[in-house]
């Protein structure tokens, strides 16, 4: 059962957001990552989000506003049900990052922050995304493609096209 | 997912167990895991402290501080104390903590419980970048493995000792890796950096006294304690002890992360170990630590890779990522990059490095658009200098060193460039130029 009568969420991660505040010196510790996982199960950070995590943590909905707006990662409007995250930092800029963002806008498209017709992928230009080493890279959801060419790109659409790749969770 | 390389110039410490399916508690305890902390249990705190100090291990996020004396600045009263892992490696060209992650959890794990011994803490966080959420499910089985062993938790190793680990990510912002911003991301604040002093050993998380080390740093300490301070020590070269994980990447035929001794020459680790320049072109340029660090020319990278020598060549060791940039790269477009991601990343506290880095990708967003004018570089290398050591965090350094390197060692390519493309309408309206900042020429 629930700290929160009417959660909006999966009683799966109501249970985990109950256990989360009680681990931290501090109950406030939790917010960020419960704004992550919220994320991932409703998609973006809706208005009901806000409200219930402020309930949750015990301070004002502003509170969870003003650190929601904090971090690149956080949105407030739903993405592509793969948001595909291209890396355009130096590393991978080096090694063809910016053609491989073209490709992608052209291949989708879509433009930076757009999503396609068909909800299935949204597009984001990146900063680094820590895989400098095995550029140029993309982050789709949480997974790491990398060492990628635009062919190579192409097969990583088709893959989550046809239902084989990862969904957030 | 990221392939691992290999030379033979390496020296593996820190990597030993990469790719030996150590992310597996019993592989890691076959490959000495959770020895380190048994022996720190045993010894005591002084030893562990004195073991690094002889260790001469420098801080591996980049500012090269002494760990065993970072330690030993906790005061011993009764509060609460904490052990930070900054794992939020989110500088550009840097993705050495990625292959720890990714490959040997535990030794991150073993690391804080002996930064815990050593200060007297009883709780250890380790923190992981937002877009590391892949490598926290690793993190997060690892620190559940060790539960269910008994490692952590209540009397550790039955010395009666209680040692807890919390795992958790951030949600992307570059200024939560400087240390006082990451206690406020982790306290679930917008991660500004606070005010210093006092700093994290006596006023940290939640008020109480703080070791924050970086991840690599962290997990350096299990061998250490298993090898002596000593031995440790003499892999590296002069105050610079061990070895240490660099990411070479950029224009290099075999990029990848090396674990390297303190000292190697920078210049072999280019051609030797990475491989040398992509497709045979001529070098033009290195940033050999990270984004941060100044920029250094092909005549220059005959140094050796450790915090005193790179300091003398003028640059920084910084974070290890060494960035390499062939003869086809516009250094006007690289600059740009550059502090495109600093304006992006400011959090916008201190005004020097808000309007600095806003104003300097301004600028240089318009020279690169054919519209530059030629009091433009002065400007660029005006405002860099004015943000330098003006802000509370090293952010505004962080933006301003690697552009007044660019501007000073490159300056003809940016004369050039503007001569070359001028346009007739410059694509952001800065008048009078001169007097925006009081350029005096």
């Amino acid at each position: 059962m629930s700290e929160v009568a009417n959660t909006i969420f999966t009683p799966e991660t109501a249970a985990r957001f109950d256990h989360l505040v009680t681990i931290y010196p501090l109950r406030r510790s939790a917010l960020v990552p419960m704004l992550l996982y919220a994320q991932d199960e409703v998609g973006y950070i809706s208005d009901a989000v806000v409200t219930e995590i402020a309930q949750r943590i015990g301070i004002f909905e502003l509170d969870v506003r003003n650190v929601l707006s904090y971090y690149s990662m956080l949105r407030t409007k739903p993405a592509g049900k793969y948001n595909v995250q291209v890396c355009t930092n130096i590393s991978c800029m080096l090694r063809g990052g910016y053609e491989l963002l073209d490709h992608c806008k052209k291949h989708l498209g879509i433009g930076h922050k757009e999503v396609t017709a068909d909800g299935m992928f949204s597009l984001e230009e990146v900063e680094c995304i820590g895989a400098c080493c095995w550029a140029p890279a993309v982050q789709v959801n949480y997974d790491f493609h990398d060492d990628l060419t635009p062919a190579k790109m192409d097969t990583v659409f088709e893959m989550y096209r046809s239902g084989q790749g990862k969904d957030v969770k | 997912m990221p392939a691992l390389v290999s030379h033979p110039d390496e020296v593996r410490v820190l990597s030993k167990r990469f790719g030996q399916g150590a992310t597996d508690i019993d592989k890691y305890i076959e490959l000495d895991g959770y020895k380190a902390v048994q022996l720190g249990i045993a010894n005591g705190p002084q030893w562990i402290i004195d073991t690094m100090k002889a260790s001469g291990l420098r801080g591996r996020g980049g500012a090269g501080f002494p760990t065993g004396l970072k330690w030993s600045f906790v005061p011993k009263n009764d509060k609460a104390k904490y052990v930070l892992v900054n794992g939020d490696e989110s500088e550009p060209g840097t993705c050495k903590d990625h292959v720890i992650f990714l490959h040997d959890p535990h030794s991150v794990i073993e690391g804080t419980m002996i930064a815990g011994l050593a200060i007297g803490a009883k709780m250890g966080f380790i923190y992981l970048r937002g877009e590391y959420r892949y490598l926290l499910k690793i993190m997060e089985k690892a620190v559940a493995d060790a539960y269910a062993k008994g490692y952590l938790g209540k009397n550790i190793f039955g010395s009666g000792i209680d040692f807890d680990v919390i795992t958790q990510t951030g949600a992307g912002a570059y200024e939560v890796g400087e240390e006082s911003a990451l206690m406020e991301s982790l306290e679930g604040k917008r991660g500004v950096p606070r005010i210093k002093p006092p700093f994290p050993a006596v006023v940290g998380l939640y008020g109480g006294p703080t070791v924050i080390n970086n991840a690599e740093t962290i997990a350096s300490a299990p061998p250490i304690l298993l090898m002596g301070g000593e031995a440790y020590a003499k892999l590296g070269s002069e105050r610079n002890g061990g070895t240490r994980l660099f990411g070479i990447s950029g224009h290099v035929e075999r990029p990848g992360v090396y674990e390297l001794p303190m000292g190697y020459n920078l210049k072999k680790a280019i051609y030797d170990v990475a491989g040398g320049i992509k497709n045979g072109k001529k070098l033009k340029a290195v940033v050999p630590g990270g984004s941060s660090c100044p920029v250094l020319l092909p005549e220059e990278i005959d140094v050796g890779l450790d915090f005193d020598q790179m300091g003398k060549a003028g640059t920084m060791l910084g974070s290890g990522g060494i960035v390499v940039l062939d003869e086809s790269v516009s250094i006007v477009e690289f600059a740009l990059r550059t502090i495109n991601f600093y304006q992006h990343e400011s959090c916008g506290w201190c005004i020097p490095c808000r309007e600095g880095t806003d104003w300097i990708k301004k600028t240089l967003t318009r020279v690169h658009a054919g519209g530059g004018n030629k009091k433009d570089v002065d400007n660029v290398q005006y405002l860099a200098e004015n943000m330098l050591g003006r802000t509370f965090c090293p952010l505004g350094d962080a933006a301003a060193m690697p552009t007044i390197a660019f501007v000073k060692k490159f300056r003809k390519e940016f004369e050039e460039y503007i001569e070359g493309k001028r346009v007739e309408h410059p694509l952001i309206a800065i008048k009078p130029l001169g007097e925006l900042v009081g350029a005096a020429h």
